[in-house]
């Protein structure tokens, strides 16, 4: 049978869509395995100074005598670590000052994702440092930014242009063996965000990460830091979207966030990793550590909304250092067919009069299980700390799960705890009385999600909180028979 | 505009409706009255398409148009409206926002764009001041801590909103004061007119005392065993539904 020109393309055309998209820019990628000399490889071909070397090497080496954890309520095949590529760049690595010197292939890519990179630019004012696979390729704003000293770069080039803050912040907050997957993150990150306040700057625009996986086999370990000086404000955004691919695809970030005495971070993130397809193959593994320190009078305030990934382990943590410093975390957590999420938030109360909110929402769909897991310590010199804790959890149909493992320690009598918890089922006479003033059903249950959500989705930026809203009614598509 | 043929209906394997027939014109109000029990409720439900009803028997017309099989949310659209006895609440979802869904959710299916704001904001501020709602109301979660009153009041505001062309009211005096009553009243009085039909399902007669039918209509037993003007209900009210259990044997 011969084809006509035409039914070649059509034919092409639904294969392309079969797989999921595929940029195809040239890339360099490492072979795959991990030992030292593809550590000592990853640190040369970035040209990192002799200590960052060291250092990744030392965390290679306490990574090789740590055990892959195994409390969390999820199950899944464990990756094989040495059938991974730890390094994959698009090889024509310019610095691009606009657009139009990006490849073609790649703004293609961010078409079909439905996230224009004109269209973000429109936006007001967000500066975006793009990160596809490993090295960022396009950074804007940036001289605005400049102006107010604020330094926002890829973590590679903070390296190399900000030395001494990088050596001084980095495993400051989450330690190179602080546990397995942050162990392996300093080992192999290739690159990331480093983002720098100075003292008393309000930094005047939101500032956005869009980190993708789009290299088939190499696992991506994104590592980013935050200092927030005296007196600064800043908010930053980051989503993440990964085109699907039918493997397990490995994501081991590591977040760190710096709050000075008085000043404020606003940290959001939207999470649409690969979850999979409906029967559970493939997704993304999610094993982050993201942890911040709070100073004297400052605060550091989590907002999450996780709809992707296949595994998630996460818990976004606040230590209360300073005194009347302030911690919080917003979460919106969907899972639906084989997801799973083990996901919460660790509050460390150390100064006196310290702060902490959490509130938790979990919704499960499917076969899917979902889980909160957090711990409100209050130390001993921590006097007058409050908590209030709010996890609730909307369950749709009768195979999914939702768990709660909230665990309080409180070493000082003057503190006050206070844990809220509530699970429902979106029920039939809901959905009926909807349908009745014609709202179909996939959307009744988007607008009863979106409702139940609506604490955490009112404290995302403005042009977040409506992505997210999208998001979370495509996530639980199909949901119901 | 709907006719109702041989209407049976079962739920959990009992037969609530036993042939129900009624047709109601445009312009036209019905009141259907009956003990507890009797399948008043259940006719609601049937006609608005729930599925936890099973249809066994009989036809249901909307203006000439069999919609035995449409889903409910089709019926909706198709100008059908519940003014439910025990509205759901949806925690989170703000009067307006629900109402802004239902009606851009009719006019997509009915090829239209969404309602630009300007508009809505407007046919909102005209209805609830028909309706004497209080702006603070709109932004309040749909039903959560609303009273009886308020409960009610919010469904004939859908109603105004929406502006089906046939309107159930489903026990919509039951827990209103007389001043809301009155209020309800007056706003159902005034959305009428001759394009629309109104059925009001109630025990008593005391919302016919505000809304005046045209036809009563006495359901016992799942079927409608006695037809009349308003002077039925007030024979009702006076005589007690035994009367007519005892005219029937």
């Amino acid at each position: 049978m011969s084809y006509t020109e035409e039914e070649l393309k059509k034919e092409l055309e639904t294969k392309e869509y079969e797989y999921g998209f595929y940029t195809d820019i040239e890339s360099e990628t490492f072979p795959i395995g991990l030992n030292e000399k593809v550590v000592s490889a990853i640190s040369k071909k970035k040209n990192e100074p002799e200590w960052m070397k060291t250092w990744r090497l030392e965390a290679y080496r306490a990574w090789l005598e740590m055990e892959e954890p195994d409390w969390a309520n999820v199950n899944y095949e464990k990756p094989d670590f040495q059938a991974i590529s730890y390094y994959s760049a698009p090889k024509n690595k310019n610095q691009y000052k606009s657009l139009d010197e990006v490849d073609p292939e790649l703004l293609e890519t961010f078409n079909k994702l439905g996230i224009s990179i004109n269209e973000q630019k429109k936006l007001t004012g967000v500066a975006m440092d793009i990160v596809v696979d490993s090295v960022s390729v396009a950074t804007t704003f940036r001289d605005t930014l400049a102006k107010k000293g604020i330094i926002f770069c890829s973590i590679s080039e903070a390296i190399r242009d900000y030395p001494d803050l990088v050596k001084k912040y980095i495993g400051s907050i989450v330690p190179a063996r602080d546990n397995y997957y942050a162990a392996l993150n300093s080992a192999v990150f290739s690159d990331g965000s480093f983002c720098y306040i100075p003292e008393g700057v309000k930094c005047p625009m939101e500032l956005s990460t869009y980190f993708r996986i789009n290299q088939a086999g190499t696992g991506q370990f994104e590592r980013t830091l935050l200092i927030a000086d005296e007196g600064s404000y800043v908010s930053y955004l980051e989503g993440c979207t990964a085109p699907s691919r039918d493997e397990n695809q490995l994501h081991a970030a590591v977040v760190e966030l710096i709050a000075h005495d008085n000043a404020e971070i606003k940290y959001s993130t939207v999470q649409n990793w690969f979850p999979g397809n409906k029967e559970g193959k493939g997704g993304v593994y999610n094993f982050v550590t993201k942890r911040g320190i709070c100073y004297n009078n400052s605060k550091i305030s989590w907002t999450q909304v996780e709809t992707g990934s296949a595994i998630t382990w996460k818990y976004p943590s606040c230590i209360l250092k300073g005194d009347n410093s302030i911690g919080e975390f917003y979460s919106i957590a969907v899972t639906n067919n084989f997801q799973q999420a083990d996901t919460g938030t660790k509050m460390i109360h150390i100064g006196k009069n310290t702060r902490s909110t959490i509130i938790s929402k979990g919704i499960s769909a499917g076969n899917s299980q979902n889980s909160y897991r957090g711990l409100v310590q209050v130390n001993s010199r921590a006097k007058n700390a409050r908590n209030f804790s709010q996890c609730d959890s909307l369950l749709m149909g009768n195979k999914c799960g939702a768990h709660t493992f909230p665990y309080i320690e409180a070493k000082n009598n003057s503190a006050q705890i206070e844990h809220e918890a509530t699970t429902s089922k979106i029920g039939e006479d809901q959905i009926f009385y909807c349908n009745q003033r014609g709202i179909e059903t996939e959307k009744a249950i988007a607008l009863i999600v979106n409702g139940f959500s609506k604490e955490v989705l009112n404290k995302l930026p403005m042009e977040f909180a409506v992505e997210a809203q999208k998001l979370l009614e495509i996530s639980l598509e199909g949901s119901v028979g | 505009m709907l006719t109702i043929e041989n209407l049976h209906a079962v739920v959990d394997g009992k037969l609530i409706l036993n042939g129900i027939d009624l047709d109601v014109k445009a312009g036209e109000i019905h009141a259907i009255m009956g003990p507890n029990g009797s399948g008043k409720s259940t006719l609601s439900s049937v006609i608005a398409g729930n599925k936890v009803y099973e249809m066994t028997k009989g036809n249901i017309l909307l203006n000439g148009e069999n919609i035995n099989e449409l889903d409910a949310e089709t019926r909706a659209h198709k100008g059908i409206f519940i003014s439910f006895q025990y509205p759901v609440e949806i925690p989170g979802v703000s009067v307006t926002n629900f109402i802004k869904t239902a009606i851009n959710a009719s006019r997509k299916a009915q090829g239209l764009e969404d309602m630009p704001a300007s508009e809505m904001l407007k046919k909102i501020r005209q209805k609830a001041a028909l309706l004497d709602i209080d702006r603070k109301f709109l932004s309040r979660s749909l039903n959560e801590g609303f009273s009886g009153g308020e409960k009610k009041r919010n469904e004939i505001f859908q109603m105004a909103m929406l502006e089906p062309k046939l309107s159930i009211l489903d026990e919509t005096d039951s827990g209103l004061d007389i001043d809301a009553l009155k209020i309800v009243a007056n706003g159902v009085n005034r959305l009428r007119n001759k394009n629309n039909a109104v059925i009001l399902i109630t025990h008593y007669q005391r919302l016919l005392n505000y809304i005046i039918p045209d036809f009563v209509h006495v359901i016992n037993e799942g079927k409608i065993v006695k037809s009349g003007t308003k002077d039925l209900a007030k024979e009702l009210e006076a005589k007690g539904y035994d009367w007519i259990k005892k005219e029937l044997n």
